[in-house]
């Protein structure tokens, strides 16, 4: 046995330094079919994400389209102390930060609930239909969506005031109300997405050892406490995973869903920052280019600061990170 | 999915605690489907019916007025036949650069994989934005065309790495070993061997692309403004959540006036008209979904 692991070792040895002893410049010849593969991404990617990039420097510029991205004027910071200064920002931060939070405090738990109690059930059949059922509105487009939550909520027609007026209730403008805008946003992505989320989590549940369970109940160990004991310290790592990846994002809420859900009477606490650029930059009879990239870029970097924080706290104290 | 096939019998609190997760995931499939059933019977329901509150869960008065009107709108039917366009074509030219970039950063040893998928994986942290991906679009003289909806949405990172992550597990390093002693080529490789054994990826891929491409309106909302080339999701926009309607959809008045009457219960059919190509796709492909979501998500 030691013997054979042994020569096992020295054949790697050899093969590795085999493989070292090979020139770079062979070895990428010898793997030119992999890269003439690898081209036409790759020429995807430098055209339409790391072009844009470069295009960037615009909110540094004022850019007008007759002199281009290089030609027009460098100015400094001008458009982020404008952006900064404006009476939208703070409006912006707070609604964004706002909807955003709120949304991971009530979705994010969700999932791993949902995940954790598919796992303990053991009739095949209801297990695969609820599953099917739940990941069902996932592929429900938001347009689609927004416009059930605009015939459901309709005052006049709509089910839900329907339901109101039988307690003798409403009815009730859900989406002109302001008020109830963040609660309809953040609970119909919950119906929407909590299904298809818990899948990532139901992967970590399988990689569990049916011994740690079957010894836990002979330890004659109940099942909330298997759950708690043994399958929940299975998710954590992915959890943690996820809500670094959720924390970087915290700037760009589901734009799409936000910008469809906006109309005048709830636009107080339904602009935000991406909805705001969309509208200066493209929407508007005056497309303002530099002023608002700048925005957009001020939203990524923090955005970007925020994933790497989140990351280095996760590696510190929950030994589990994205890089 | 049950966790252990326990001989041992289950105690009383056990017993509890299962009835409760049984009712509470009962109960959270009915909220899910509540709105999907309503909308259909709603969809087929006499409109004076659904106003007067008489619908609950089963069609009354059933008529498929709401449906004809539907298809005698000429945009809905144009925005249609665009959007299966653009879920086929857009899946396909997707798919194919997902593998190409997916098949060699899967493989041991090729020079600077680690900095190609570095390249990759930086592009989800961080982005150009808005307006600079717009310039680029508009420079590229993609506005206006099929184009624009398709080529800006051709490549998705988690999809490589998804990908990636599920060749590395399916085509193992002796494969390619072999290969080589047989005298196979990259390209032959892939062909014929990768390519075989990826289906469920592939498949995963197509649909996954396909959805996305269904789904989407803000590419057209930003890109296109001839509206011959309009999506399903633009039109149903206009329809749904700002109650547009535009008379010179309607090839006749008195249809048109039909249409204003029937407006609330198209909306009802419209949305079931949305959903249900995606909703009749997935369940076909979920099996494969799951399984290739799995396996890339376990290594991350």
């Amino acid at each position: 046995m030691t013997v054979l692991n042994a020569a096992r070792t020295a054949t790697h040895r050899r093969d590795r330094t085999a493989k070292s002893s090979v020139g770079l410049g062979l070895r990428i010849r010898r793997n030119w079919q992999l890269y003439a593969m690898l081209a036409v991404p790759l020429v995807w990617l430098a055209v339409f994400a790391y072009w844009p990039m470069y295009g960037v420097i615009i909110a540094f510029k004022d850019y007008n389209v007759v002199s281009g991205i290089w030609g027009s004027p460098w100015v400094g910071l001008k458009h982020f102390e404008r952006f900064v200064e404006s009476y939208q920002f703070w409006r912006l931060i707070r609604n964004t930060v706002f909807l955003h939070v709120y949304e991971l405090l009530a979705t994010f738990p969700l999932p791993i609930v949902l995940a954790l109690c598919l796992n303990t059930v053991r009739k095949k059949w209801f297990s695969r239909s609820a599953q099917l059922i739940t990941y069902a509105p996932h592929f429900i487009s938001t347009v689609v969506v927004v416009g059930l939550l605009v015939v459901l909520t309709n005052p006049n027609t709509g089910v839900a005031n329907q339901l109101l007026g039988l307690f003798g209730l409403g009815p009730v403008d859900f989406m002109g109300d302001s008020g109830v805008f963040r609660h309809l946003y953040v609970w119909s992505g919950a119906w929407q997405t909590m299904g298809f989320s818990a899948i990532i989590y139901l992967a970590a549940l399988t990689s569990v050892p049916p011994e740690l369970h079957e010894a836990a109940i002979v330890d004659g160990a109940s099942r909330i406490r298997r759950m708690w004991h043994i399958d929940l310290p299975a998710i954590v790592p992915v959890a943690v995973i996820l809500l670094i990846l959720n924390i970087g994002s915290i700037l760009s809420v589901g734009f799409e869903k936000v910008l469809l859900m906006q109309n005048n009477l709830n636009l107080d606490v339904a602009e935000v920052i991406d909805t705001y650029v969309y509208k200066i930059g493209l929407a508007s009879a005056v497309p303002q280019f530099s002023y608002a990239t700048a925005i957009g870029l001020f939203r990524s970097v923090i955005g970007l600061v925020l994933l790497v924080v989140a990351n280095t706290f996760a590696r510190r104290f929950a030994r589990s990170s994205l890089w | 999915m049950s966790t252990a096939g326990a001989p041992v019998q289950d105690t009383r609190s056990d017993k509890i605690v299962s009835a409760c997760i049984y009712t509470a995931l009962g109960l959270f499939c009915l909220a899910v489907l509540y709105p999907l059933v309503y909308v259909v019977s709603a969809s087929v329901s006499n409109t004076k019916k659904v106003a007067a509150g008489e619908v609950w869960l089963w069609p009354v008065g059933f008529t498929l007025d709401a449906y004809k009107a539907v298809f005698d709108y000429k945009s809905i039917v144009s925005g249609f036949g665009n959007s299966v366009y653009y879920a086929v074509v857009g899946a396909v030219v997707a798919t194919v650069l997902t593998l190409l970039a997916a098949y060699p950063l899967s493989r041991k040893g090729l020079p600077g994989k680690g900095l190609i998928m570095a390249a990759f994986v930086f592009t989800m942290m961080f982005s150009g934005g808005l307006i600079p991906t717009y310039l680029v679009v508009d420079k590229l003289g993609l506005l206006n065309t099929r184009w624009a909806i398709i080529l800006p949405a051709a490549l998705a990172v988690w999809n490589v790495i998804i990908t990636r992550t599920y060749l590395m597990v399916t085509i193992p390093e002796e494969l390619v070993e072999a290969g080589k002693v047989d005298g196979c080529s990259d390209f032959g490789f892939f062909w014929r061997i990768v390519l075989p054994l990826s289906k469920p990826i592939i498949a995963v891929n197509l649909l996954f692309y396909a959805v996305g491409q269904w789904n989407s309106f803000f590419n057209a909302l930003i890109y296109l403004t001839n509206e011959h080339l309009f999506p399903l999701q633009v039109i149903l926009r206009q329809i749904l959540i700002q109650s547009k309607i535009d008379p010179s959809q309607m090839p006749d008045t008195s249809k048109l006036i039909q249409l204003k009457e029937l407006q609330q219960q198209l909306k009802y059919s419209l949305i079931v008209i949305g959903m249900i190509p995606p909703l009749l796709v997935y369940p076909f492909v979920q099996k494969h979904f799951v399984k290739g979501a799995m396996i890339g998500s376990l290594k991350g």
